[in-house]
């Protein structure tokens, strides 16, 4: 079975590489093609699947060595795949839901001439993110880690001749650098502490490294987490990375590439366990995000933009969970499953509800379209449930369970981080409930678009509804599924392990809490948003509200920090360059030229200066002679 | 007759060369005096090889020679193409090989 672990990379790698340099022969069936081999990919991921469930807990790793990558002596980079049930999870997802956006994607894309191209980016996205949670060691994960940020580059400035896309492309690639920047920092810690970069011997040898090493891998692992998750304060890119196509947005900035740090920090799991200051820092970041990105979805107009801001929070609770330990590492990851259906699911249906309505993102000018997309409604809706956590649903489930794990924690870090996990659910239920009222409720605030055109929303096609009703069924079921007997967390305790903690809550309690928050979110939104009227022109709000519009400001503290920072920086590297660098290496040319000049008039032609100059040379060299004798 | 006279004697020769190629400017009398130098050494290797009771200086005496014939081939048809060219005897005369 092992031997089919590298055709779930090659299949998609296959589809990107035939799509992308294929030609315009291919146009007309380059998106089924994109389309079959993602299914494939999918297929194959089942078969291992069911395979894998035949096996006993202990006995489901698989391992496939593929070929040496860079023998040399001392240091051995080889292209080998382990395949275990956090692998396996991953593939699923990826591959699932990587194939129904591809089918979503024949729909929404129909009317772009570059399609083809489209479905070979996605390809390439799909065969780069197979690899990064397939790789058996982090070198090999850094390769798809690029892969992924090369492709999510490619899929946010697809509309290129929007300036607003390419520079958004741009900004996504730049900070998402900076956390590059920590993975490859942190390969190069592990090889020097332990010699090599595969999990199995990485990972084993943790207990006898010191805590300091750990700290300081565990750090720079964190810092590539923060840039490819958009977490506090690698943060700023996700919102601009909307301008990319929507099913991009559902598939890479939603569902599967936004949580490939969590995936790095529960596989480094051994290390972070090691490192409590590490796992303070992550929990931290975690618990700043959830907060900052609720704070940003509650302010944006953007249907998307509040989506993405949801997004960064929802991955600031996987990643405060993977912060917690082995008491969190099992909800994180199962969070990160149901989200990947519910957002994916709502980020379909924005793109649905912007398909009816000529292009428009701005929710105020919606409204009242729940009559005239009803299948859009229901499947947006199961999904706004689903996130919110109303009970029986998914994020229900995997959302309680992480407050439960904050508070199990323990101490007053336990009561502070459960806090604003509750706060935070509190915000999401009431952005949720904007967005869903701005959009389906409440009376019609359509406006004429650039032509002076009403828009004329209407269901659409079924290549498109299909995806988002598989979804939708995927956000209503999969938390249960999960849950019903903790058959996800026995399915992963053999990677993660799992420890309950200590709470100071029980678990009625907790989830008596979230029911209140979710209750008290809800009608503070319906309050504003249900019960009057919706302006089209945004009021001016207060100052948190416009701070929030802003991104709370993000880029305009990069901007002055590292911007200006830099400006100054370079500026003053620029003026010591010319003063002292250049200084030295033209004085010394100066010096060495006025030298010369005066050596050469030595030179004079004259043959009888040149024999002197020989005849006192030899008698200085007699004079040393002796004198050397005498001492 | 005591053989470090002769040492004497070929240091004053040596001398005598060296200074009239420093300051003649006549370039056969220069050339005449590079041949002082070199017989005065010759001489003085004649001496040594007296003094130390072997042949080495001898032997190199005539290589001496030998190396002064030809340098003297060599030199006077220089002086004689110099003159040709420039209508003068004088070494300040040729100098253009400077800067």
């Amino acid at each position: 079975m092992e031997n089919l672990i590298a055709l779930l990379v090659a299949a998609p790698l296959l589809g990107a590489a035939v799509l992308l340099c294929g030609g315009r022969r291919l146009d007309r069936v380059g998106h089924w093609l994109g389309t079959l081999l993602s299914a494939a990919s999918f297929v194959i991921g089942l078969a291992l699947f069911t395979d894998m469930l035949g096996k006993g807990a202990e006995e489901r790793s698989l391992h496939q060595h593929l070929f040496s990558w860079i023998p040399v002596e001392g240091f051995k980079a080889d292209v080998a795949f382990q395949l275990d049930q956090l692998s396996m999870t991953f593939v699923l997802l990826i591959s699932g839901v990587g194939t129904l956006i591809h089918l979503y994607s024949i729909g929404y894309m129909e009317h772009d001439e570059r399609r083809r191209r489209f479905f070979g980016y996605l390809n390439l996205f799909l065969a780069a993110m197979l690899l990064l949670v397939l790789a058996d060691n982090y070198l090999l994960l850094y390769v798809g880690w690029e892969g992924v940020g090369l492709a999510s580059y490619l899929l946010i400035g697809f509309w290129q001749h929007k300036p607003s896309a390419a520079t958004a492309a741009k900004k996504a690639f730049l900070v998402n650098r900076v956390g590059d920047m920590g993975l490859s920092i942190a390969i190069m810690l592990m090889f020097t502490t332990f010699g090599t970069f595969a999990f199995g011997p990485v990972l084993e040898a943790t207990g006898e490294t010191s805590e300091g090493k750990l700290t300081a891998i565990g750090l720079m692992l964190l810092l590539a987490a923060c840039g490819k998750s958009a977490q506090v304060p690698l943060q700023s890119w996700l919102g601009d990375a909307m301008e990319g196509p929507t099913p991009v947005s559902a598939l890479i900035h939603a569902a599967t590439m936004v949580t490939a740090g969590v995936y790095l920090i529960v596989r480094s799991g051994a290390i972070f366990n090691g490192a409590p200051d590490a796992q303070l820092a992550v929990t931290v970041v975690g618990a700043v995000t959830l907060l900052f990105g609720a704070i940003v979805g509650c302010a944006k107009d953007d249907i998307k933009k509040a989506l993405a801001g949801s997004t960064m929070s929802q991955i600031g609770y996987m990643i405060l969970a993977a912060g917690l330990g082995p008491i969190g590492y099992v909800f994180a990851i199962m969070h990160l499953v149901t989200h990947g259906f519910f957002k994916a699911g709502l980020f379909l249906g924005a793109g649905s509800v912007m398909h009816g309505m000529n292009d428009e993102v701005d929710m105020r000018k919606y409204g009242g379209l729940r009559k005239y997309m009803p299948v859009t409604f229901v499947t947006f809706g199961l999904g706004y449930l689903a996130i919110i956590g109303f009970p029986g649903l998914s994020g229900f489930f995997s959302k309680d369970k992480i407050i439960e794990a904050a508070f199990a924690k323990g101490g007053t870090e336990g009561w502070i981080l459960g806090s604003v996990a509750l706060l935070g659910a509190a915000i999401t239920a009431y952005y949720m409930t904007r967005v869903m009222l701005l959009t389906f409720f409440g009376e019609k605030r359509w406006q004429p678009d650039a032509q002076g055109e009403l828009p004329h929303p209407h269901e659409s096609p079924k290549s498109m509804t299909i995806p988002m009703i598989l979804l939708a069924v995927g956000s209503v079921f999969a938390g249960g599924f999960f849950s019903i007997g903790d058959r996800f967390m026995h399915w992963l305790e053999p990677v993660t392990h799992h420890d309950h903690g200590d709470s100071p809550l029980s678990a009625a309690t907790v989830t008596g809490a979230t029911m209140v928050v979710l209750v008290i979110g809800v009608s503070l939104a319906w309050v504003q948003y249900g019960r009057r009227p919706v302006p089209v022109v945004a009021p001016r709000g207060s100052l948190l509200t416009r701070a929030a519009r802003r991104d709370l400001l993000q880029d305009d503290f990069n901007h002055v920090v590292l911007v200006r920072g830099g400006e100054h920086l370079t500026r003053s590297l620029v003026y010591v360059d010319h003063t002292l660098v250049d200084g030295v290496v033209n004085g010394t040319a100066a010096s060495v030229g006025g030298l010369s000049g005066r050596l050469r008039k030595l030179q004079n032609g004259y043959a009888r200066s040149y024999a002197v100059s020989m005849f006192g040379g030899a008698a200085v060299l007699i004079v040393a002679t002796l004198l050397m004798r005498a001492v | 007759m005591n053989p470090v006279n002769y040492l004497y004697l070929a240091a004053l020769l040596f001398t005598i060369g060296a200074t009239g190629v420093l300051i003649r400017r006549n370039v056969i009398v220069v050339f005449m005096c590079i041949e002082l130098m070199l017989n005065a050494c010759n001489l003085a290797f004649v001496a040594f090889s007296r003094l130390h009771g072997n042949l080495d200086g001898q032997i190199i005496a005539f290589f001496t020679m030998v190396v002064a014939a030809a340098e003297v081939v060599v030199g006077l048809a220089i002086i004689v193409s110099l003159f040709r060219s420039r209508h003068s005897a004088s070494v300040d005369d040729a100098s253009l090989m400077k800067l």
